[in-house]
This record gives C-alpha cells, sequence and structure tokens, in this order.
C-alpha cells in the first residue's frame, strides 16, 4: 500500500469516519440466523426485473502508451439473491475488472468505465454520487481479494480494522463496535478472539487474515459479497477451510455470492450459475451442472479437457487448448477464440458471434454451439 | 529420536528392484539458523526446512514431491542439484556420492542434472537473449565445437521444447509465461542431463497452457528417457505426471507409494486430507463427496511439534502420537507410511 497507484480496498477503509447522510436502507440485523433458500428467494429490495444485480452492457477500458485495452467488452449477467455466480476465465480475460468495475474501484486514468449499467437493488451503481457509493461498499456489496498480505493494512490492529465499517454503516459507537468486532473474530473461527483482537495483520498466517478479510466483508450482513481468486494463494488444505466458512455465512445471512477464480473445481463445488469469460467477453452461461456436463462453447470444452482432474484415468492424456492467450491490444476479427479453436468456420474470422440461448438459461457465444461436444469427457466415461 | 530417523533412513529406500537407482538421498537435513540480535548474532533456534528426507530415483522415472508451502519439498530439491547446502544426509547421483563434492567435480555431476524453476519472469535473466540463456549450459560446460554447432544445438533445443528457433534473438519479455517456461526446459536440457527437477514447473502458468507444458515434459520423458523429481502443490498435476509419489509435511516425508496406490488408497491422514481438499470440476460429484477439512494451520518449522509432526492437525491423532516419532515402514509392497495409526504399522516404542 501507500504511494503510487491507490490500494483498491483503501476506499473500504477510509481512515476517518465522515458524517454521511443517512443510509438509503439498514440492514436487516434480525434474520442473521434464518436459513435461506439460496435460489429462489423474493425480496422486497430487488429490483423491477426481480434481479439483485444486473449488469448491462458494461464496457471498461484502459488507455495506455501503446494503445487501449478493452478488458471488459461488453458483459452483461445478472445476479439473484442468495445465489452464488462463479466467473471463471484465465488471466487477462477480464474478470477481475467486471469486479471491480461493479465496485467503481478501476483507477481511472487509466482505466474508465466507458458504457453500460450496473444495477443493484434497482438503483444505477454507475450515475450516484462518489459518497452514495462509499455507503454501498463494504456494507451492501463487500469484497475480498485475492492476496491477504495486503488487502489488510499492516499498521493498525485487526480489531481496529474490523471496527471501521462498524462505525462508519452501522453508526455504533466504539464500544458497541468492539464488542461486535470480538464476536466477528470467533464467528470466523479465530480462535481466543477476545485477545486476538488487538494483534495485528502480521502476526497472523495467511489463512487467518483472509478469515479476518471475510469478518470485514460480512460484518454489516451485505447483499452481495465479490469474493477476487480470495483463497488462490493459500495452500489447499487452507482453501477448503475458508471456502466453507465463506459458504456457511453467506448462506446464514443469504448473501449473494460472485466467485471469481481459474479454478475450475471451487467453481464446481459452490456456484449454482457459472460465466465463462475469454478476452473480455462472457463466452458462456449457464447453470453449473450445464456448463460442465454439456458445455456448447469451445473454449469451456478446452477449459475442461486441459486441466488434470483425479476422476479421470490417470494416463489420460490432457488436451490443451493450443497457442496462447491473445494480446488484449491486438485482438483478431471476429470471434476472437477462432485462431485457437478445433471447430472455427469460415464464418468465424468475419463476424463475432452474440450469446445465444442453446437451451432455456443456458447460452454460448459460437457460430458452431451446435455441433461442439465434450468429446473429451464423453471418452473418459 | 536418532535412532528411529537412522533407522527409517536405512530401510526407506523403496523400488530397488535389482536395478541401481538414478539418485539416492539419504537421511537428508537441511537446518536454517535463526539469529537474533544486529551485530552480535547469537543463534537462537533452527527451522528444520527438511529434516530426514530419503528417497530415490529410477532412471526414467518421475516421483512426485507434494506438499503444502512450507513443507521443505522446494528446499529438498534445491539440496539435490547442490543449490543449497545439506546439514546432514548424502546425495548420491549414479552412485557417485555428491554431497560434498565441489569446483570441477560438482561442475560434472551438475552437467548430469537440470533444474525448471517455478518463476517464469524471474528465473531467465532479462538482459541475456533466449538463445544465450538456452545456450549457457553448453558454454559453461564446453558441450559445442565451434560457433556454428554451438548456434545448431540451440536451434534444435528451441525445437524440441515447440518453439521457433528463429526466436532466438529476442529477450525474455517478448515470451508469454508459457513460453518462458519452455525456454526453462530447453536450458534444462541443453546439457543432456539424465535427472530434471521440476519445481512447481506449471504453477504460475493459465490452466489451458499448463496442459501444454505437462505433455511436453512428457513427451520428453519418452524421447530422452529422462528422470523427473517433480515438485508441486497440485495433487491432480502431480497424479498425470508421476510414477510414484512422495508427501511432504514439515520437513518430513509421511507417505511414499506408486502412483495409483497413493490415490486410490491414501493410508496417511495427511494424505487423506489433501486428496479430499482438491475441488473437483464436476458439480454433481463435487455436492455427494465428503470432505475432511483439517483444522488449524501448519505449523511454524521452527517450533515443530513433538513426535507426529502432524500431530496438532490429525483428526485421528491418538496420545502416542505426541511423543513417538513415526518412521516409514513399508506396509504394503512398495508403500511406505509414516503413521502409528495405520493398519498393519506394527510395534513401536
Amino acid at each position: 500500500m501507500g504511494r503510487g497507484k491507490p490500494h483498491p480496498n483503501r476506499q473500504q477503509l477510509p481512515h476517518s469516519p465522515r458524517l454521511l447522510e443517512p443510509l438509503p436502507e439498514k440492514p436487516d440485523t434480525h434474520d442473521h440466523t434464518q436459513q435461506h433458500n439460496r435460489t429462489h428467494m423474493v425480496s422486497t429490495l430487488q429490483s423491477d426485473s426481480g434481479h439483485l444485480l444486473e449488469v448491462h452492457d458494461l464496457q471498461t477500458h484502459f488507455t495506455t502508451s501503446d494503445g487501449v485495452v478493452k478488458a471488459v467488452d461488453g458483459v452483461s449477467f445478472h445476479l439473484d439473491q442468495g445465489e452464488v455466480l462463479g466467473l471463471v476465465g484465465e488471466s487477462g480475460c477480464g474478470k477481475s475488472v467486471s469486479a471491480l468495475s461493479i465496485m467503481r474501484l478501476i483507477p481511472n486514468p487509466p482505466g474508465e468505465i466507458v458504457e453500460g449499467k450496473v444495477i443493484f437493488e434497482g438503483q444505477d451503481l454507475l450515475k450516484v454520487s462518489e459518497a452514495q457509493m462509499r455507503q454501498v461498499r463494504g456494507s451492501r456489496i463487500s469484497m475480498i481479494f485475492q492476496e491477504p498480505m495486503t488487502s489488510l493494512t499492516p499498521v493498525l490492529s485487526i480489531g481496529r480494522q474490523l471496527r471501521e465499517s462498524l462505525e462508519l454503516h452501522l453508526n455504533m459507537t466504539r464500544q458497541q463496535a468492539e464488542g461486535r468486532a470480538v464476536e466477528l473474530l470467533d464467528m470466523v473461527g479465530i480462535p481466543d478472539a477476545a485477545r486476538r483482537v488487538t494483534d495485528y495483520p502480521h502476526q497472523l498466517s495467511g489463512g487467518q487474515r483472509q478469515r479476518v478479510m471475510i469478518a470485514i466483508a460480512m460484518s454489516c450482513t451485505p447483499k452481495l459479497l465479490i469474493a477476487d481468486e480470495a483463497t488462490t494463494a493459500l495452500d489447499v488444505t487452507i482453501q477448503a477451510q475458508i471456502l466453507e466458512l465463506m459458504k456457511d455465512l453467506t448462506q446464514q445471512f443469504g448473501t449473494a455470492v460472485i466467485i471469481i477464480t481459474h479454478n475450475l473445481g471451487v467453481v464446481a463445488r459452490y456456484a449454482d450459475r457459472v460465466n465463462v469469460m475469454y478476452a473480455g467477453k462472457i463466452r458462456e452461461t449457464g447453470r453449473a451442472d450445464e456448463i460442465y456436463e454439456n458445455p456448447k462453447h469451445p473454449y469451456t470444452v478446452g477449459l475442461l479437457s486441459s486441466v488434470p482432474r483425479l476422476d479421470v484415468p490417470a494416463d489420460q492424456k490432457l488436451e490443451p487448448i493450443r497457442g496462447d492467450v491473445p494480446n488484449l491490444m491486438d485482438l483478431p476479427e471476429g470471434c476472437t477464440f477462432r485462431d485457437r479453436c478445433d471447430w472455427a468456420v469460415d464464418r468465424c474470422a468475419e463476424d463475432d458471434p452474440p450469446l445465444e440461448e442453446v437451451t432455456p438459461g443456458h447460452s454460448a457465444a459460437c457460430w458452431e454451439k451446435h455441433r461442439v461436444r465434450a468429446h473429451a469427457k464423453a471418452a473418459a466415461k | 529420536m536418532t535412532t528411529a530417523t537412522q533407522h527409517a533412513a536405512d530401510t526407506a529406500n523403496p523400488d530397488q528392484n535389482g536395478a541401481a537407482p538414478l539418485l539416492e538421498v539419504r537421511n537428508l537435513k537441511v537446518h536454517f539458523p535463526v539469529t537474533k540480535g544486529l551485530i552480535l548474532q547469537r543463534r537462537s533456534g533452527e527451522i528444520k526446512a527438511v529434516d530426514g528426507v530419503s528417497l530415490t530415483v529410477m532412471p526414467g522415472e518421475t516421483l512426485g514431491l507434494v506438499g503444502e508451502s512450507g513443507s521443505g519439498k522446494t528446499t529438498a530439491g534445491r539440496a539435490i542439484v547442490r543449490l543449497q547446502e545439506a546439514t546432514a544426509g548424502q546425495i548420491s547421483l549414479e552412485g557417485e556420492d555428491i554431497t560434498n563434492l565441489s569446483g570441477a567435480r560438482l561442475r560434472r555431476a551438475r552437467r548430469k542434472m537440470g533444474m525448471v524453476f517455478q518463476d517464469p519472469y524471474g528465473s531467465l535473466n532479462p538482459r541475456m537473449t533466449a538463445g544465450s540463456i538456452v545456450g549457457e549450459p553448453l558454454v559453461i560446460h564446453k558441450m559445442h565445437d565451434n560457433k556454428r554447432d554451438y548456434r545448431q544445438r540451440i536451434a534444435e533445443l528451441f525445437s524440441i521444447v515447440g518453439l521457433n528457433p528463429s526466436m532466438a534473438n529476442r529477450y525474455p519479455h517478448e515470451f508469454s509465461g508459457g513460453q518462458r517456461q519452455r525456454l526453462g526446459v530447453a536450458r534444462a536440457l541443453a546439457a543432456r542431463p539424465k535427472l530434471i527437477v521440476l519445481d512447481e514447473p506449471v504453477s504460475a502458468l493459465d490452466v489451458s497452457i499448463q496442459a501444454q507444458v505437462i505433455n511436453l515434459l512428457k513427451e520428453l520423458q519418452q524421447q530422452f528417457g529422462l528422470a523427473y523429481l517433480f515438485i508441486a502443490h497440485d495433487l491432480s498435476v502431480v497424479r498425470h505426471t508421476s510414477h510414484r509419489v512422495a508427501v511432504m509435511y514439515l520437513g518430513k516425508v509421511v507417505e511414499i507409494a506408486p502412483r495409483d496406490e497413493l490415490y486410490e488408497n491414501p493410508l496417511h491422514p495427511y494424505t487423506q486430507a489433501l486428496l479430499s481438499a482438491v475441488p473437483t470440476p464436476d458439480p454433481r460429484l463435487e455436492r455427494e463427496r465428503q470432505r475432511i477439512v483439517l483444522q488449524g494451520d501448519i505449523p511454524s518449522p521452527e517450533n515443530p511439534p513433538t513426535g507426529c509432526v502432524f500431530h496438532t492437525r490429525c483428526p485421528v491423532a491418538a496420545q502416542d502420537c505426541s511423543q513417538y516419532v513415526p518412521e516409514l515402514r513399508e506396509i504394503t509392497p512398495r508403500h511406505w507410511v509414516a503413521c502409528i495409526k495405520t493398519e498393519g504399522y506394527g510395534p513401536y516404542a
């Protein structure tokens, strides 16, 4: 943290609580313990279309000395209350930038959200003032970042960092916030919470720091939690602990989750629906079962057959996707995946295929989507 | 403790099948001193990064070395290629003890060993061209007759790893992550080694590129009869690449077995937990699966638990586990486990 690029989390933890206009919606603190039906939840807070979050044609560009990078290039998706959405793709596909755009944490310059709507609880977040946005961040929408080392400030105790959002968003007094901070640490499984609350981040292990991040993120019972590669830096056994904790808490609070990851296994375990991104665009979207059983975009098929997995014969050869991830500065005309695709036809060079429905709720952006089969998986069975 | 580990070191040489092993590591220890004070540096403790590891690698075989961060797998790999001094133990390559070699004799021994590092960005000198990076071992070991021969060999190495030889004049930053790792592999191959230590060779790469590099490594192994020590934290990657697998925890090997045996019949509770923590890309399977979620964190190697190092997190730990240091024992043929709770482990004291 410090000079240079502002750390996104800075804005989530302003250093002095300031006077703000009253909260738009006081989080309901009484239904904490209720179990929510994750997918079919009816809420009064939802917009007319019934979705908690709707992203329409989002475009985020970065201007560099070498040209414009279209990191997110026309992304549309929605999320219902309590639902878990997986955002999958390789590095540079735009999954993190999509999430940061929703939070309006894109550093400008060089980045800019040039187009689109982010409708959250009926309100377009791209239109509200910065002051109003600050009330949304950390309270209605929270985010957990990849690096447990840098997303907490090293100079404040974890208790102080936990209190920040409680005092700011929930108008708690210092005493109330102190008590609540201990409860939150206890909730995320930090042993001996009352004593550990005065610890500084360097005194905690990577897994514990990520637990503290979760405690901060869940402290105001947000409606939406964005987990950006939240467990990527952790060891497998710790990863399992953190994912289970996140699942338990979000289920308990009825929080919707966007899991951003490159790990197809994590998505398979936790997501209800999946968006597969490639070169700034969503290339396939659908229910997790559908995507894994019956992928309709060649890139999804390629991803699934290139990961080594424990449930197929060990000697089965991996089928990598040929070539390299394209340079976002210099994308090919037509379909951006064409050069690496086994199904490509002449048309792919001219027109970029739109995202079209294959079966209800399952869409793919491919001209040959009805021909695409998960051959590798069929062979495995 | 000394007698127990000594005994383990003498017997824990799985896979001797009559043939001579290419690499034999006996009771390897790498300890790092922990010092206190600025001027008068007092030794206040030791980090036992590798604490009594014994293993063998046969010619043409891949031994997978798995473990979480801090388990000592990378340090063990570095000690084997002599990038890190061993505190104790013996490393033999083709029957020759290389533990204390130096100078020209060490250089000669190193010709038989290559290493590929994890970070495709940090492990290539940004001021050298790709060709001179790959050709450096040829220069060091004086393996070329003239300039033409040198260039030809570099071009050959480039094609072997699937890179266009015309790229030899480019600098590392002009290559993508996957291509850089191919350069690392080409450099490791240059001196025609018999053994390559691969330290997390694919973990920094995107999934679609990972598979390319894994397939390349397997092809090269068949083509040149290479032996690999494949160090990784990803159990599914190791399963696809290794013939035998050793699992490490806090500086010790807790289980060694042939691949299928280890994955189908893991005996050590740590191996079982590790395997159950790996998510599978299949939602239906994932929903049905029961997970063993380990409690707590990996203890600090500066202050490891007494007895079995895993007992603080072990779901089946008994009282004896905190007192007795379990040695590796062969439970079924070629399947070695260091856990007193394993059925058939036999008496201990």
